[in-house]
């Protein structure tokens, strides 16, 4: 583990994509760790003020996608007066490579505003005989 | 698009925009000491009073450290990131470190009353004014 050191503020990061949105809304790309261990992947996402409730993940043709929803009901009747980031809903999604994880038994923990994903390893395919007839 | 949807959203830009207009404004005074600028602080005024939401995703409430004095916050705390032993990293945004960061309201808070609330990674003040810093109107003889 790296030492203690101070810790900065690593400004948000919009969400590019290339289709254009047709609400206004800014979208924020969570801040990701992925590793992998011998039986896994393992993909940390950062969002602070989602839920478990709010989070949203879908695995579909090996596209990892993740959707974080934050209910900004509570700042409607606030009124603010210094600001240092601004808020909005989560998106962000990667390639998988094809077959190669269990789609089923994703695992999806949430934490802290820290959602931890959990990719099981696919069993290698298995060599067969072919029997002759 | 369906425009029963337009609604919700219409009031996320707005919020977004509100919390633009107010960027680092001066509002709060210089005297924000401490180490560094984390964790990101927005101030809101509720009423009489104000409320600071502040976001620190992976720090756990076991770590954070919260103080009041005068019109004085401090917050302090540690952010560990744990990848297990013999992971392969493929991609490192997160940043884990200490963080120490006092913020100074340019208004007396009544400290007996300050309250914390920690979720999802977000803390919310709620920053009460003192009885002494309320406005009084001012009869005219």
């Amino acid at each position: 583990m790296a030492p203690a050191q101070d810790l900065e503020v690593q400004q948000k990061r919009e969400l590019e994509k290339k289709d254009e949105s047709t609400i206004p809304a800014r979208v924020f790309l969570p801040n990701t760790d992925i590793f992998e261990t011998e039986d896994a992947l393992t993909v940390v996402m950062e969002m602070p003020g989602v839920n478990r409730e709010h989070a949203d993940i879908t695995v579909e043709d090996n596209v990892l996608s993740v959707a974080g929803r934050i209910d900004f009901s509570k700042y409607e009747k606030m009124r603010p007066v210094y600001t240092e980031y601004n808020v909005g809903h989560y998106w962000r999604s990667f390639n998988l490579s094809p077959n190669s994880f269990d789609e089923h038994k994703i695992g999806a923990e949430m934490k802290d505003g820290v959602l931890t994903l959990t990719l099981p390893k696919a069993e290698r395919l298995k060599s067969r005989r072919i029997p002759l007839r | 698009m369906v425009l029963g949807f337009a609604d919700p959203f219409d009031a996320l830009f707005r919020v977004q925009r509100a919390l633009d207009q107010r960027l680092d404004s001066d509002w709060l005074e210089d005297a924000t000491g401490g180490v560094g600028a984390f964790p990101p602080v927005n101030v809101f005024r509720q009423g009489n009073d104000f409320a600071a939401v502040i976001e620190m995703p992976g720090v756990s409430k076991d770590d954070l450290g919260l103080e009041v004095r005068g019109n004085a916050i401090r917050i302090s705390g540690k952010k560990t990131i744990d990848y297990g032993g013999n992971a392969s990293v493929h991609r490192r945004e997160r940043v884990a470190g200490s963080f120490d960061r006092t913020i100074t309201l340019p208004v007396q808070l009544d400290a007996d009353r300050v309250a914390a609330e920690y979720r999802n990674g977000v803390l919310i003040l709620s920053l009460p004014r003192a009885e002494s810093d309320k406005r009084r109107a001012i009869k005219i003889g």
